[in-house]
């Protein structure tokens, strides 16, 4: 066993290294400039193989819950109790956690369930259906509202409600055939509502004619599915005289933890009257399974790069060390020990691997992560990120770090492991 | 201080076998100058392997210091080389990557020396054949005969007990070539054992003895 060998003879063993660092430094800085560079690109494009796939992929997740935590949940999310119809005491409560530190918004939203009508005053055969879907009606304070999920950034068609808008609702895109872009028995949509159109909310047995004043986009269901009323309007319509909400979405200020928020707020006994989450703890079980799958998946395609990158380096180690055997010979023939060569051919290896990550994350962190934040890609359902953290990109690069030290290794041991003389006569 | 008792060296190709060395047997004195010459084929070059430790016989025994290193395994033999032998090869056998005083430097640097002090023999030793204003060249920037004085002065810098040179003049121009037996001639007169492979008879002369080498038999 070679480590007995090195306990054996522990001064050689440093003496070793030490030559195998001197062998490498000159071999690196008398190799060619392009051939270097060349396998540096090749290490840095396998680099970010195993960064930014995952990292897409994860972020495709990520991008679909930061928004969900951005334009809906917020980051504390307060909801009712089971069983209860609405968040009792909501005035109280309220009043117990906006002074709390962190607070940065609260929107306080009133909720229920009615139908959407078009058409309804177009003519049609007995045979035909009515236009009509049913869903969530929410109403909002739209400034609050704005203010914890920017909802005004989401307008794509018309404009967002004012305070004083009454009979005036917003749309979930979703809501409409043009932008639910499929057909689904389990996703009805109304065709041909337009901004200016008036469309009939049913709410238990009142109709309300309403118009559209705008249509939203957010890439939350949960918010591309609802109706938006002024507050003061659902309220009189549902007769929620004691203000008692449905949900409650609260925004922290930077760098506040929602934890030590939320335990204030427990503190406070809100928990009396109400259920409190973080956004991550209101993150649905499927968004969190798909958040795995998706890592493993990219985790899989990451192993193959990581395959692709030690075969690589293993050629390149392996030609070199092909193309040098009569001088690996010489060199064993002179009195240099196999581990001193082994060690030179594993550094350069750590070399090639060390500056292709070193590349790779340059371009993560500094081009590649800034832009996607600022660009983010339009997947259907998310505006997709790249995550890459700097522990994730750390544990990855010393995953390549350790392949492509053995993949440096073995061709250099096999080299190394042959005849001297054959070596040095090159036969 | 360097015996060879039968030395028998065989090489097996398919169901045919040469046999390089035949139960030769030999003994090298401190401060000696042995040549071995022969014709080619003769096994001048395998003998000179089999004593240096490069290659191990099919049969029979070698003794360095009266300590028997026939059988020893390889990394004992790279210690031995090491520290004891120096090799001079025939086609000089320069590490391309390194400058001249790097190559003379790679040998002290694993004997444990420092930097510095591995620095200062390999330059003594360079400046000792006349390479004192190379010393910063690659090898490809050196001539045939400055190459072969590098790798001289490589196999001499740590000063070992004996210096083994396969044919050192074969691949050099008559000049070049008496530049390096000048190089040897003083080294034997310092004191350092040397044993040489040569064809040429007239560089043969030069030694204090000459082994005749044919068919793998020392005819002389």
């Amino acid at each position: 066993m070679p480590i007995f060998k090195y306990l054996r003879h522990p001064q050689e063993f440093a003496t070793s290294l030490k030559v195998g660092l001197f062998l490498a430094l000159r071999d690196i800085r008398r190799a060619s400039f392009w051939t270097t560079g060349l396998i540096i690109v090749v290490m840095t494009l396998t680099f970010l193989n195993l960064v930014v796939v995952s990292g897409i992929l994860v972020g495709l997740i990520e991008g679909a819950t930061e928004a969900v935590q951005e334009r809906y949940l917020g980051d504390i999310f307060i909801s009712t109790l089971p069983q209860r119809p609405y968040i009792d005491q909501t005035p109280t409560l309220l009043k117990s956690i906006e002074n709390l530190p962190g607070i940065a918004a609260i929107s306080t939203r009133y909720t229920t369930s009615g139908k959407l009508e078009a058409n309804w005053k177009v003519s049609r055969p007995p045979s035909n259906l009515p236009e009509e879907v049913g869903t969530t009606i929410a109403g909002i304070d739209p400034i609050a509202e704005d203010q914890v999920g920017g909802l005004s950034e989401r307008i794509i068609e018309g404009e967002y409600l004012t305070a004083d808008d009454y009979n005036e609702v917003m749309l979930g895109a979703m809501l409409l055939d043009r932008y639910l872009g499929f057909d689904s028995v389990s996703f009805p949509s109304l065709k041909n509502v337009q901004i200016g159109d008036k469309i009939r909310v049913t709410i238990g047995e009142t109709a309300h004619e309403v118009r559209v004043k705008g249509i939203l986009r957010s890439k939350v269901d949960e918010i591309d599915r609802r109706v938006f009323f002024n507050a003061a309007q659902l309220r009189g319509i549902i007769g929620r005289y004691d203000y008692n909400a449905d949900e409650i979405a609260v925004k922290l200020q930077d760098g506040f933890d929602p934890l030590e928020v939320k335990r204030a707020m427990l503190a406070r006994g809100v928990d009396k009257y109400a259920k409190v989450q973080t956004a991550e703890e209101g993150e649905p079980k499927f968004i969190k399974d798909l958040k795995q799958t998706f890592a493993l998946l990219g985790n899989a395609i990451g192993s193959i790069g990581l395959v692709v990158a030690s075969i690589t380096i293993f050629i390149v180690i392996f030609v070199n060390a092909i193309t040098r055997r009569r001088q690996i010979g010489i060199m064993k023939g002179i009195g240099v020990t196999g581990t001193a060569i082994e060690f030179s051919y594993i550094l350069q290896s750590l070399f090639y691997a060390v500056s292709g990550m070193l590349l790779g994350s340059v371009v993560v962190f500094f081009v590649l992560k800034p832009y996607f934040t600022s660009y983010p890609i339009n997947f259907p359902f998310s505006d997709g990120i790249l995550v890459a953290t700097v522990s994730g990109t750390a544990i990855r690069g010393g995953v390549l770090f350790i392949a492509t030290m053995i993949a440096g290794f073995i061709p250099a041991r096999i080299v190394v492991k042959q005849n001297t003389l054959d070596a040095i006569l090159g036969r | 201080m360097l015996t060879a008792k039968n030395l028998t060296k065989k090489f097996e190709s398919g169901t045919s076998e040469l046999i390089a060395l035949n139960n030769v047997s030999i003994s090298v004195q401190e401060g000696e100058f042995v040549a071995i010459t022969g014709k080619s084929g003769s096994g001048k070059s395998t003998l000179l392997y089999q004593l240096g430790l490069l290659d191990k016989p099919t049969s029979g025994e070698i003794f360095l210091n009266n300590k028997n290193v026939t059988n020893i395994d390889d990394d004992a033999r790279t210690r031995i080389r090491l520290r004891e032998l120096g090799y001079v090869f025939q086609d000089y056998a320069t590490l391309p990557a390194l400058t001249a005083l790097e190559n003379v430097m790679l040998p002290l640097l694993m004997l444990g020396e420092d930097k510095a002090q591995a620095t200062k023999l390999a330059t003594k030793a360079l400046e000792s054949v006349g390479l004192g204003p190379r010393l910063h060249n690659l090898p490809s920037q050196l001539s045939g005969g400055e190459q072969q004085r590098v790798s001289i002065a490589r196999a001499i810098g740590h000063d070992p007990a004996i210096l083994f040179a396969d044919e050192p003049t074969a691949n050099l121009d008559s000049a070049t070539s008496q530049m390096v037996l000048d190089a040897f001639l003083e080294l034997h007169r310092d004191g350092q054992t040397i044993i040489m492979v040569t064809h040429e008879p007239e560089y043969a002369k030069l030694a204090n003895r000459v082994i005749h080498l044919t068919d793998g038999q020392i005819t002389v």
